[in-house]
């Protein structure tokens, strides 16, 4: 009984250890990023083994301002199921990993939500020779969905909510899930309108399948990390509202040391470390920020170069954009 | 010159036949005897079997045409991307695998170190042929050898001491399969032998606490071990000891193969006659004498076939690392599936992967065929 208790008592202060997650990655030199096992656009590994993509290169921003190097980030792949356990076990510091902000997670699983930084939707994707033009004609229809996600659940939402059935065939990767869909195992295919922007742009003959007009869910994608860390959860929240004021701003991985001499602007001097301490706030240096533009560039240059309209994924700004051009990207004065 | 043979004038008559009894052994018609016969027997026999034959025959046809056709025939082995593969060829992209080779084989293994997971992948096999061949010369010494290779191959896959450091998270793609199967498979077998030896122990408390280490490794899965191992442990080492992840789950996996070997062996034991053990004792011999010298080469001998079946299992289960965060052979293709360039081909990647397993453990599986029919000594 007496070891019992002290084991529970060695869980409770394991669990209390929380704090200090800044320290660590200062001690280790490493940033421990949890991202996809892949997800086109977002996290895959390229011929020489280096891990890119829109979360990807997050992680090296946020490696940039903590430790001053970008490449100092070790990637760890985690499927839906495995990454909050893989956060909460210390294994990762954040979480970069097209996670869906939910109350329940929030509140519940007790993980620290930061800024979204992809708003997503839930959509299908349908063969256009099954001649259905809207999510509420798919009464009966087998659907090929993620398992441990929020699409799963957002799906019998929708059909419960419509009065209509059908039938999951539950999968455990997109590509599998491509894989499925397109061997006619599921009449449709539901995840991120992203993810089937991405999956169709690789079809042989994409023109033959239809992304119905009907987004079911909000899906506000962005990090996480651990519950009771407030400087650490500071630190990742400002670095991402660094990289969307950059591009408010105009500042880019090229221009940013120019900017920061020679601005007058003193919101650009302030956020590049010219003016003031912002930086020594947070427990890093002035020239934080700096270095996390620097690393990848700002929000609309990673956006452009891994998942805009020039990539073979060719996603639109949409939400996306600034809200300077009526997207939903707004960032808190740096003052 | 014995009667009935055709040799001498003597036994033919004059138009040519034979005396009676004089005619040569005829090899048996055609009708009952050779290839053909088989073919119409087996195969033709009744209408039920001729339909099932045309029908099974035309499966094999279409299905070997269609998988020589996709493999070979109509596959590109040469492009930068999926489109380049499209644009040549309709069946297998073999260039997606081509590209990623170096990324399968040694993962995230930094590029001017390699040679040095080839070297440890040579030493390995000179490591195993006096394991695996007893007829060798110099086995004792080179047995010796084989004891220190896990200590090799670890400082050269690891590095210190004069080599650059690597840490283990960059270990990825087949060398990690090949690392943990083998770690598993080499310790397992002695942690599986002492074990089964003692469950059957006549001390209660070795006893208790091997019957209740090999329930719980067997009660419960490996995915769930290897939670453990990354998830749990940290909670019981001190804040800021650093285990590293590798070495956890290498254990885990040892650990768990080690109660499943401990069950196989004990099979072996329990199949061992009671007058072995009371011939052993009778001759005088210790505990430990008796087993090596008596019992145990035979137990092994008769658990050959679960031995080999437990090192398979545990080959194939190496592909569950991704649990914890680390990307095996098949985790790499995954990831590399999901570049724009090669997304969907992912028949290639299992099909490759496949194969590569298939090499392994069929080779595993026929060596102990040929070990059994070695040690065989029955009549």
């Amino acid at each position: 009984m007496r070891i019992f208790i002290s084991l529970i008592a060695v869980l409770f202060m394991a669990s209390a250890t929380n704090a200090g997650t800044l320290e660590d990655v200062k001690a280790r030199g490493v940033l421990n990023c949890i991202v996809n096992t892949g997800l086109p656009g977002f996290s895959y590994t390229d011929k020489a083994g280096r891990w890119k993509g829109f979360d990807a290169d997050m992680c090296r921003s946020v490696a940039a301002a903590v430790i001053g190097d970008g490449e100092k980030v070790k990637f760890i792949p985690a499927t839906g199921k495995t990454r909050f356990t893989l956060l909460n076990s210390k294994e990762g510091d954040v979480i970069f990993r097209n996670t869906t902000w939910t109350f329940v997670r929030d509140v519940d699983v007790k993980l620290a939500f930061l800024p979204t930084t992809y708003y997503d939707g839930q959509g299908f994707i349908i063969r256009k020779s099954k001649g259905v033009k809207s999510a509420k004609e798919l009464d009966g229809a087998t659907i090929c969905i993620q398992t441990g996600t929020t699409t799963e659940l957002n799906l019998a939402d929708y059909f419960r909510a419509n009065k209509i059935s059908y039938k999951p065939v539950p999968i455990e990767s997109n590509e599998e899930a491509r894989k499925n869909y397109l061997a006619d195992r599921c009449d449709t295919y539901t995840t991120d309108a992203s993810g089937l922007a991405a999956t169709r742009a690789t079809f042989d003959k994409p023109g033959d399948h239809l992304i119905l007009p009907e987004i079911i869910s909000k899906e506000p994608l962005g990090p996480v990390v651990r519950h009771g860390d407030d400087q650490w959860a500071d630190i990742v929240r400002w670095t991402v509202y660094a990289l969307i004021t950059a591009e408010e701003q105009g500042i880019t991985a090229a221009n940013a040391d120019k900017m920061g001499a020679k601005s007058n602007d003193p919101n650009v001097k302030r956020l590049l470390g010219t003016e003031g301490n912002l930086g020594g706030m947070l427990g890093l240096d002035k020239d934080w920020a700096k270095r996390a533009i620097k690393a990848q560039g700002n929000y609309a240059e990673i956006f452009e170069r891994n998942v805009g309209p020039k990539t073979p994924i060719g996603l639109a700004r949409g939400l996306n954009a600034n809200y300077k051009n009526g997207g939903l990207l707004y960032a808190p004065p740096f003052r | 010159m014995t009667p009935g043979k055709t040799e001498g004038p003597i036994t033919v008559t004059e138009d040519g036949g034979y005396l009676p009894g004089t005619h040569p052994d005829l090899p048996p018609p055609s009708s009952v005897h050779g290839p053909v016969h088989w073919i119409k027997v087996n195969l033709f026999g009744s209408v039920t079997e001729t339909a099932l034959t045309l029908v099974a025959a035309y499966f094999l046809y279409s299905a070997i045409t269609f998988l020589v056709g996709w493999m070979f025939v109509d596959a590109a082995f040469t492009g930068e991307s999926r489109k380049d593969c499209r644009a040549v060829a309709t069946g297998a992209c073999w260039a997606f695998i081509g590209n990623r080779f170096s990324l399968f084989i040694y993962g995230f293994y930094p590029e001017p170190e390699r040679w040095r997971v080839d070297l440890s992948f040579v030493l390995l096999i000179l490591a195993m042929v006096p394991v695996l061949f007893d007829r060798m010369p110099q086995r004792s010494k080179a047995l010796i050898y084989t004891c220190l290779y896990p200590f090799i191959a670890a400082w050269l896959l690891v590095g210190g001491f004069g080599l650059e450091q690597v840490s283990t998270d960059q270990f990825g793609g087949l060398m990690l399969n090949v690392v943990i199967g083998v770690t598993g498979i080499a310790f397992s077998l002695p942690i599986g032998i002492v074990l089964a030896l003692g469950r059957q122990s006549q001390l209660p408390i070795v006893r208790i606490l091997c019957v209740s280490f090999i329930e719980i490794i067997r009660g419960v899965p490996l995915i769930t071990l290897l939670f453990v191992a990354a998830v749990m442990l940290s909670y019981f080492v001190p804040p800021g000891t650093n285990f590293d992840l590798l070495v956890r789950m290498l254990i885990m996996v040892t650990l768990f193969a080690s109660g499943y070997m401990a069950e196989v062996i004990r099979g072996g034991l329990q199949a061992i006659p009671n007058g072995q053990y009371e011939a052993a004792d009778a001759m005088g011999l210790k505990y430990w004498q008796s087993m090596r010298l008596i019992v145990l080469p035979q137990a092994l001998k008769i658990s050959i076939p679960g031995i080999v079946n437990t090192f398979i299992a545990l080959y194939k289960d190496t592909t569950l690392v991704i649990v914890i965060g680390r990307l095996d052979i098949l985790g790499i293709g995954n990831s590399s599936l999901a570049d724009t360039k090669w997304q969907g081909l992912s028949t290639e990647v299992y099909v490759f992967v496949a194969f590569f397993f298939f090499v392994s453990c069929f080779a595993m599986s026929r060596y102990s065929l040929w070990l059994e029919k070695k040690l065989h000594t029955g009549h």
